[in-house]
């Protein structure tokens, strides 16, 4: 139950950030969405984004910070095993899941239904 | 309007920007959070539901757990996208349903439906990234800038 707690808790506080920075920073979503990604990449290169997940479980694998994160681990894990050119191969290892989820069922959804309005 | 747009204009247009600035409604800030915050929170606990799933009855890791749990909030995303229940609870709670996995999701399948009249290539192929390839395009540079930083240096202290 505690892990539940947490994942709220975290989850909810990267989403106040986001809605700080559209707010109070005159972010557009673009920006903001943009800027967290970045930002989850940069937590990811200090070694901080993973003690995040460990506490807070799906708090912060499903904002999109973890994102930047994932992308960053992808490429460290391939470059430790073939060098240099492991970055470029492996950067997308772990967030394939994502993009073509929502790629395959995005495309689907337009095949099923019609635009409103 | 940044100083630099600001300089191009005349005197009565500079009256009308600062005139407008005074009256413009201020943003309900401690709403705006209180609610991204609730529903950021909420789409995170039903992830950590998701997830735990998974964990009991699939032969899944802590580690790779991550993966289809996204891939299931991306497709509850995708669905409420099409029945167009998604658009109004991110009306609501602005950072809250944009911030998470959902909302990335959220921007590819809602743009897909929009252009789907201009045909299937230069339509839906053409404009599903229009949000998300920002997303892309950023992510994995700043990815590649900051593993080619760890990797240098964790060569360089290892040789």
């Amino acid at each position: 139950m505690e892990t539940y707690f947490w994942a709220f808790v975290v989850g909810g506080l990267i989403c106040v950030a986001g809605q700080l920075l559209m707010d109070v920073g005159k972010f557009t979503p673009a920006h903001t969405i943009t800027s967290m990604v970045v930002a989850g990449a940069v937590l990811a290169g200090l070694g901080l984004y993973d003690p995040l997940i460990d506490f807070a479980g799906a708090g912060a694998t499903i904002p999109i910070t973890s994102f930047g994160n994932s992308l960053v681990r992808g490429a460290l894990a391939e470059a430790e095993q073939t060098g240099l050119v492991g970055i470029i191969t492996g950067i997308f290892e772990v967030t394939s899941a994502g993009i073509s989820a929502a790629i395959i069922f995005g495309f689907m959804a337009s095949f099923l239904v019609r635009p409103k309005g | 309007m940044s100083n630099k747009q600001k300089k191009k204009l005349t005197a009565v247009q500079q009256e009308y920007q600062s005139f407008a600035k005074v009256r413009e409604p201020g943003r309900p800030v401690a709403k705006n959070i209180l609610r991204a915050f609730i529903v950021g929170g909420v789409i995170c606990i039903v992830a950590q539901g998701i997830s735990d799933f998974f964990l009991w009855n699939f032969d899944f890791t802590e580690k790779t757990v991550g993966n289809p749990t996204a891939a299931v909030m991306i497709l509850i995303s995708v669905i409420l996208t099409s029945v167009g229940i998604y658009d109004h609870i991110a009306q609501w709670a602005g950072a809250g349903t944009a911030v998470p996995v959902t909302g990335f999701a959220n921007s590819i399948a809602s743009a897909a439906i929009e252009h789907r009249s201009e045909g299937f290539v230069l339509g839906v192929g053409g404009n599903m990234f229009k949000l998300a390839g920002s997303v892309i395009v950023f992510g994995v540079f700043a990815a590649f800038v900051v593993a080619l930083i760890k990797t240098t240096l964790a060569m360089l202290g290892g040789s």
